[in-house]
């Protein structure tokens, strides 16, 4: 009885103890995160002061977020920059490592391997390392200070990543259903569009989120291709805003940048955590 | 036998022109993958190492001057300075990842209730962006209207407010912090994945053997993660060697260039006093100095489980 009691006592202790832990974690990472969202609705006055407490005590305000559209351009044009340069990724590179993957899975052709594994290994080399060049490259084609330039960029970094995962993809789908389709006379493509995508679909999600994200948040290359004040991406806006390049900086207005490009971060990864979650694992267990 | 010998030979030639078709629908499936990585990868690569072989100014001709960049670089005291400190925020930040990563890995192993929310809890900064993260820390250590040095002067901890900027070690220890919080939960995630591959019948025995919880952590936890833990160790420190954003962001280098990275001097030699071709020589090393790290990374986990 004694001993039974002790253990109960033990046991509510370890629970408290495991959501203690728990809850001090989970505050620790996330305070920062809402302390510049909560900060992001107060009057533009206010959000100057410490943010001691983070949320508006004057009434909730969206002044910063309109005040993002004093700067260069308005803040619009940057959004759609950086939506339109996410998009682009996204779309081409899944076509690009859908098409990829399938021909790496199911084809045989001279130098296959030699050509993948090309591929793959340029995740060992460094990008930054080669900025100059694609700088020069990119001004050669016309397509310097263009988002097309950054898109073509982008999809070219995630590749690796991508065609790995897609080729995995193909490869777990069994030859039969295709040969099946095959027999009945459906052409590479209808089996392609109509049979094995919808098979492989949770691999293209996964490149999505991937390029999504990728893309949106990218920094150093933006910085570097697009030099044309009208053409930054949010984070290089958002950088120069910091940097005082539009006089005084306006840290309500900054918090109010940073909430917009967390934003679509945060719901996607919430939204469609599972698929992001292994893309991240799949690597880890090859 | 030559009657019957006819159709095999026929059969035999449809089927190499079939082979040769599917080859090539196959070469084509992966044509505009290759050519992107072509254009925009082995090409920039082979044209990085020709222009560190020149003196290449943004505008007018380049001159070729062999290893020219080369020697210069040598030379060049605020490059070994950027890649000293670079080497010393790799080792600390890493050091510091682990030490918060592993313990959340085994916080986060067992699934009891509310898990789920924890585990995603401590992961939301990895999906933020390090531009953003970078100019949210950037405010939380303004000196007056960031969150740190008020907090801390009102709770009188100090007894003004403190410019943790201003300074090269609370400048060094605020980003090593706000990178651990933005990447420690991608490294749990990892970790996890090695610590859920280790079977509980092992872990089970060797409590019924009498083996304390450190013991069970060192003997058997520690050595069956080895292959996780090197992947995890060697993202980190690829990552942070390549480090740029946070340091261009919350501290623009400063103070007096204290905190300039690698990749941060190869910005600002290429793209702020345009030297292209030392830009380049510098690139190049920085590059030699990845692929070794590569190199190791493959060593480590190609290697049996057991040694």
């Amino acid at each position: 009885m004694a001993r039974s009691r002790k253990g109960e006592t033990r046991r509510r202790l370890d629970i408290l103890r495991y959501h203690g832990v728990g809850i001090v974690g989970a505050f620790l990472f996330l305070a920062p995160l809402a302390w510049s969202v909560l900060v992001s609705f107060k009057p533009s006055v206010e959000a100057r002061q410490p943010p001691l407490p983070p949320w508006p005590t004057g009434g909730v305000s969206t002044q910063n977020y309109a005040n993002l559209e004093q700067y260069g351009s308005g803040i619009w044009t940057y959004a759609g920059n950086s939506l339109a340069v996410s998009a682009w990724t996204v779309l081409a590179s899944v076509l690009i490592s859908l098409l990829a993957g399938y021909g790496f899975s199911r084809f045989r052709f001279p130098f296959k391997n030699v050509l993948f594994v090309l591929i793959i290994s340029t995740v060992m080399i460094p990008f930054q390392s080669i900025l100059t060049p694609l700088f020069l490259i990119l001004t050669k084609l016309g397509l310097q200070n263009t988002l097309t330039g950054i898109v073509l960029v982008y999809v070219t970094l995630q590749l690796p990543f991508s065609i790995f995962m897609m080729r995995n993809a193909f490869d777990a789908v069994p030859k039969e259903i295709e040969d099946a389709a095959r027999v009945d006379g459906a052409s590479v493509f209808v089996v392609l569009y109509r049979i094995m995508l919808p098979l492989v679909l949770p691999g293209v999600v996964t490149v999505a989120i991937f390029a999504f994200l990728a893309s949106w948040n990218e920094f150093l290359a933006a910085l570097i291709l697009l030099t044309d004040q009208n053409k930054y991406t949010l984070p290089v806006l958002m950088a120069a805003v910091r940097s005082g390049q539009f006089g005084t900086i306006d840290w309500g207005a900054v918090q109010a940048g940073v909430a917009l490009m967390m934003a679509p971060c945060l719901v996607l990864f919430l939204l469609l955590q599972r698929h992001y979650i292994r893309g991240l694992t799949a690597g880890a267990v090859k | 036998m030559i009657s019957k010998q006819q159709p095999i030979v026929g059969t035999i030639r449809r089927t190499s022109a079939r082979q040769r078709r599917t080859q090539l629908a196959g070469l084509l499936f992966v044509a505009p993958a290759l050519c992107l990585v072509l254009l925009f990868f082995v090409i920039p690569l082979g044209m990085a190492f020709w222009m560190s072989l020149h003196n290449w100014p943004l505008l007018g001709k380049p001159r070729f001057i062999w290893f020219g960049n080369y020697v210069r670089l040598a030379q060049d005291a605020q490059f070994w300075t950027s890649l000293r400190f670079t080497v010393y925020y790799t080792l600390v930040v890493t050091v510091a990842i682990f030490a918060v990563a592993f313990p959340l890995a085994l916080f986060a192993e067992k699934s009891r209730p509310l898990i789920k929310f924890y585990r995603t809890a401590f992961f939301l900064p990895v999906v933020v962006g390090f531009g953003s993260a970078s100019l949210l820390w950037a405010w939380l250590l303004d000196v007056d209207s960031g969150l740190f040095s008020p907090a801390a002067y009102r709770l009188g901890l100090t007894d003004k407010q403190v410019n943790l900027l201003a300074d090269f070690d609370t400048t060094f220890w605020s980003i090593v912090i706000m990178v651990v919080w933005k990447t420690a939960g991608f490294n749990m995630i990892i970790l996890l994945t090695g610590l859920q591959g280790i079977s509980t019948e092992v872990q089970e025995a060797a409590r019924m053997d009498g083996a304390s919880a450190w013991q069970r952590f060192r003997r058997i936890t520690l050595p069956l993660m080895r292959r996780t833990i090197a992947l995890a160790l060697i993202l980190s420190v690829a990552g942070s060697m390549l480090a740029f954003d946070q340091f261009y962001i919350i501290a623009d280098g400063g103070p007096q260039n204290s905190t300039v990275t690698a990749v941060y001097w190869i910005f600002s030699q290429s793209f702020m006093s345009f030297h292209l071709g030392y830009g380049a020589a510098l690139s190049m090393v920085l590059l030699a100095i990845l692929v070794v790290i590569s190199v190791v990374q493959l060593r480590l986990l190609r290697n049996p489980e057991g040694m």
